[in-house]
C-alpha cells in the first residue's frame, strides 16, 4: 500500500519514483532520464523548467503513460501503473490523465465541440446530449463559447490551443500534464491559455503539470521544479 | 480507396459470370450426352476369372485352391438375356427405363459416295424413353421409321456426306450381308461424332444384318437422379453382374476438363480481386502513416489499439461491404447480358445463345474470395496503426 496523502496532509495525485528512460538505439543510446523523484499534488500547479534538451517532455510522456519507463514506478491516485500494460495504460490514460501538447493536435475533420467530446465518447459514462452540454459549457470555460461549431482550421492557434485544453479536461482527469502548451503563442495568448489551465485546474481540485520556457508564466505557479541532464535540481 | 472498391467489383462480377457461363456449358454438356448414350449403360457380362494354385505339401498330396483375381476380371462381350436384366433392374427406385441396343460396324454406299458408320438396332419406343432421340429429329419423322422395317435414322453430318436425305435410300454392308434401307428420318445431337457416324435401325433388321440371332450389345438406362448414376451403377452391376458405366465415368475426361475449366477460371479472375486488395493494403498504409499524429492523440485520450485497427478495418468492411453487393449485381447482371447474347456453336454440342447457369455458390465464392482479400488487405496496415506507441509519434512531431 502507498500512503496518498504527504507529511502536510496534501493529497497525492501523481507520484514517481527513480524513473530511468533511454532514448535511440546503439551508439545513439541516451541516458535521458537519470532517476526521477516528483509528487504531484491535488489542486496544484508545479512548472518544470530547464534547458532544451534536458528531458522534460521524456519525463512528460512517462508521467502520461504515453511512452515506457526503463525503471522506476509510476502511481497515480496512490496506485502503481504496472509498466508492461498497454490496457491498462490505455485505461488510465482515458480515466485520469489530461494532455496538452506543444501542439494543439485537434483532428482536423471534426469540430471544437467534437474534439472535445472524443475522450468522452471513448469513456463512454456520459449521453450524447450529456456529452454536448460538457463540450458546450468547457469550451465555454475557455472562452470559446460561441465557437463551438467550428473546424480547427477556422480557428486562430491559441484558440486551437484552448480547445486542447478544454478537450484535455473533458473526462475531469486527476492530473493535468501541459507540454509547453503556449509554446506557439504571443504574450496575450500565452496568458489566456495559462490562466484557463490553473483556473480550472485550482477549482475542481486537479494537479496540473506544466512545462514551460516562460519565465513569468512559471513564476504565477505554485511550485517550479528545475530539470537539469535528466534530474531535478534543488 | 474507389480504385479498389471499382477493383473487387469487377472481380467479384467477372467471377460469378464467368463461372456461371462455364457452368452454363457443362450443363449443356450433360444434357446432351444424357440424351445421347444416357445415363448409364450396361455392357459386358462378368466371369469371374478362377486362378487355379496347386499346392503341394511334403507328403506329395495336392490341395486345389482357387482365387479370384478383380483386376483380370475376365467380361464376355454383350448382354445374352437383356429381358431378364432389364427386368431385374427396372426394380430399381432411380431407373426410370431401359432400352436394349444392338450394336456394329457398317459401310454405306449412297449414289455419289461411300462412308463408315456404326448401326444401333433398338426397338424405337424403348430408345425414346431411354434418349432425347424424339427431339433430335431435323427432317422426316419418327412415325415414318415407325412403320418402315427397313428405315433408318442416319446423323445429319454423314447425311451431308453421303448426299442423301430423307426418302432416299442406301446401300448398308455388315459382315458378308448388304441390303438396301430408306432414309426415314435425320437426327442432329450436336455431337458432331454422333451426327457423323451413328445409324439407328429396327432391332430385327439389325439382328438379320449383323447375323446376331440373340443378345444384345448393351443396355442404355435412363434414371430420375442423374447426380445418382455412380452408386446406381454399382448397384446394377452387382445385381445384373455386367459391366456397368454411370455418364459421370463415361465422360470423366469432359468433367475434369469442366473442372480445371472453373478453378482456373476463378484463379485467373481472383487476380483482379487480389490486385485491388494491394491497392487498398497501400493506401490504407498511407492513411496510417498521414494519421500517425491523430492515432497518437486518440491514444493520448484514451482509446484502444483496438479502438484504432478498427477504424481502418472498418474501412475495409465498407469497401467489402459495397464491393460484394455492387459485385453480385454486376455479375447477376453480366451473366443476364451474356445469356441474350447469341452464338451459335456445334461440335461438341450445339447452342443457339451463349450458356449460362448460375447457382448461389457462384455468389458465395466469390464473396468469401473478396472477404479472404480484403480481409487480409486491410488487417495488416489496421495493425499497425494500432500498434504505434503515442510518444514515438509526439516526439518524432513535435522536436
Ligand atoms: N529518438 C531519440 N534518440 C536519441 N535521443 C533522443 C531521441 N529523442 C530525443 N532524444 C534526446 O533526449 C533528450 C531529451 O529530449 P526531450 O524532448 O525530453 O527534451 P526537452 O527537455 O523536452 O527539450 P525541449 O525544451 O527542447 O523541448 C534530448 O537531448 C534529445 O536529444
Ligand atoms: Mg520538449
Amino acid at each position: 500500500m502507498s500512503e496518498t496523502t504527504d507529511l502536510e496532509g496534501k493529497s497525492i495525485a501523481l507520484e514517481c519514483r527513480d524513473l530511468h528512460k533511454h532514448l535511440g538505439e546503439r551508439e545513439m543510446r541516451v541516458h535521458v532520464l537519470r532517476g526521477v523523484n516528483l509528487k504531484l499534488y491535488q489542486g496544484e500547479v508545479s512548472a518544470i523548467v530547464g534547458p532544451s534538451g534536458c528531458g522534460k517532455s521524456t519525463l512528460l510522456y512517462l508521467l502520461g503513460l504515453l511512452d515506457r519507463q526503463d525503471s522506476g514506478q509510476i502511481l497515480i491516485n496512490g496506485e502503481e501503473v504496472p509498466p508492461d500494460k498497454d490496457g491498462a495504460h490505455t485505461r488510465t490514460r482515458g480515466e485520469h490523465i489530461g494532455f496538452v501538447f506543444q501542439f494543439h493536435f485537434l483532428i482536423p475533420e471534426f469540430s471544437a465541440a467534437e474534439n472535445v467530446m472524443l475522450p468522452m465518447r471513448k469513456l463512454g459514462r456520459l449521453a450524447d446530449q450529456e456529452m454536448e452540454d460538457r463540450a458546450r459549457s468547457l469550451l465555454s470555460d475557455v472562452g470559446l463559447g460561441d465557437k463551438t461549431h467550428r473546424l480547427p482550421s477556422q480557428l486562430s492557434g491559441g484558440e486551437q490551443q484552448r480547445v486542447a485544453i478544454a478537450r484535455s479536461l473533458a473526462n475531469l482527469p486527476s492530473v493535468l500534464l501541459a507540454d509547453e502548451p503556449t509554446g506557439n503563442l504571443d504574450v496575450k495568448n500565452s496568458l489566456m491559455v495559462f490562466q484557463s489551465l490553473t483556473q480550472l485546474a485550482t477549482e475542481k481540485g486537479q494537479a496540473v503539470l506544466i512545462v514551460t520556457h516562460n519565465p513569468e508564466l512559471a513564476g504565477r505557479c505554485d511550485r517550479i521544479l528545475r530539470m537539469q541532464d535528466g534530474q531535478f535540481i534543488d | 480507396m474507389l480504385m479498389s472498391l471499382a477493383g473487387i467489383v469487377f472481380g467479384v462480377g467477372f467471377f460469378i459470370s464467368t463461372q456461371a457461363q462455364l457452368t452454363g456449358y457443362q450443363e449443356l454438356f450433360i444434357e446432351t450426352i444424357l440424351g445421347t448414350d444416357g445415363a448409364i449403360r450396361i455392357e459386358d457380362r462378368i466371369q469371374d476369372s478362377y486362378v487355379f494354385v496347386a499346392a503341394s505339401t511334403s507328403k506329395g498330396d495336392r490341395t486345389n485352391f482357387f482365387i479370384t483375381d478383380e483386376k483380370n476380371r475376365r467380361f464376355v462381350e454383350g448382354v445374352e438375356h437383356p429381358d431378364k436384366v432389364i427386368e431385374s433392374i427396372m426394380q430399381l427406385q432411380n431407373v426410370e427405363a431401359a432400352s436394349p441396343v444392338i450394336k456394329g460396324t457398317i459401310q454405306l454406299e449412297s449414289p455419289l459416295r461411300k462412308d463408315n458408320g456404326q448401326v444401333y438396332g433398338i426397338n424405337l419406343d424403348d430408345h425414346i424413353a431411354v434418349s432425347a432421340l424424339e427431339d433430335q429429329i431435323q427432317h422426316g419423322s419418327l412415325v415414318d421409321f415407325r412403320t418402315a422395317p427397313m428405315g433408318i435414322i442416319m446423323g445429319h453430318k454423314m447425311a451431308g456426306r453421303l448426299d442423301v436425305t430423307v426418302g432416299e435410300s442406301v446401300i448398308i454392308r455388315a459382315i458378308d450381308q448388304q441390303r438396301r434401307f430408306t432414309i426415314s428420318a435425320i437426327f442432329e445431337t450436336g455431337v458432331s461424332d454422333l451426327d457423323k457416324t451413328r445409324v439407328f435401325m429396327h432391332m430385327s433388321a439389325a439382328r438379320s444384318l449383323l447375323k446376331k440371332p440373340h443378345g444384345v450389345s448393351f443396355i442404355q438406362v435412363s434414371i430420375f437422379d442423374r447426380d445418382h448414376a455412380v452408386v446406381d451403377a454399382e448397384v446394377i452391376e452387382r445385381v445384373a453382374n455386367h459391366f456397368t458405366t454411370p455418364w459421370q465415368e463415361r465422360e470423366k475426361s469432359w468433367m475434369q476438363l469442366f473442372k480445371t475449366l472453373k478453378l482456373s477460371a476463378a484463379i485467373t479472375v481472383s487476380t483482379i480481386i487480389i490486385v485491388s486488395g494491394l491497392g487498398m493494403f497501400s493506401t490504407l498504409f498511407m492513411i496510417v502513416m498521414d494519421k500517425t499524429r491523430e492515432i497518437a492523440i486518440l491514444r493520448s485520450m484514451g482509446y484502444t489499439r483496438s479502438d484504432i485497427s478498427n477504424i481502418f478495418l472498418w474501412q475495409g468492411a465498407i469497401v467489402l461491404f459495397w464491393g460484394a453487393i455492387l459485385g453480385c449485381f454486376l455479375g447477376g447482371l453480366i451473366t443476364y447480358g451474356i445469356s441474350r447474347l447469341p452464338m451459335p456453336l456445334s461440335g461438341i454440342f450445339a447452342t443457339e445463345y451463349f450458356q449460362v447457369n448460375s447457382t448461389v455458390w457462384h455468389y458465395i465464392q466469390a464473396v468469401v474470395a473478396a472477404i479472404v482479400i480484403v480481409m487480409v488487405a486491410s488487417l495488416a496496415p489496421a495493425r499497425r496503426a494500432g500498434r504505434l506507441v503515442p510518444g514515438d509519434v509526439i516526439r518524432g512531431t513535435v522536436t
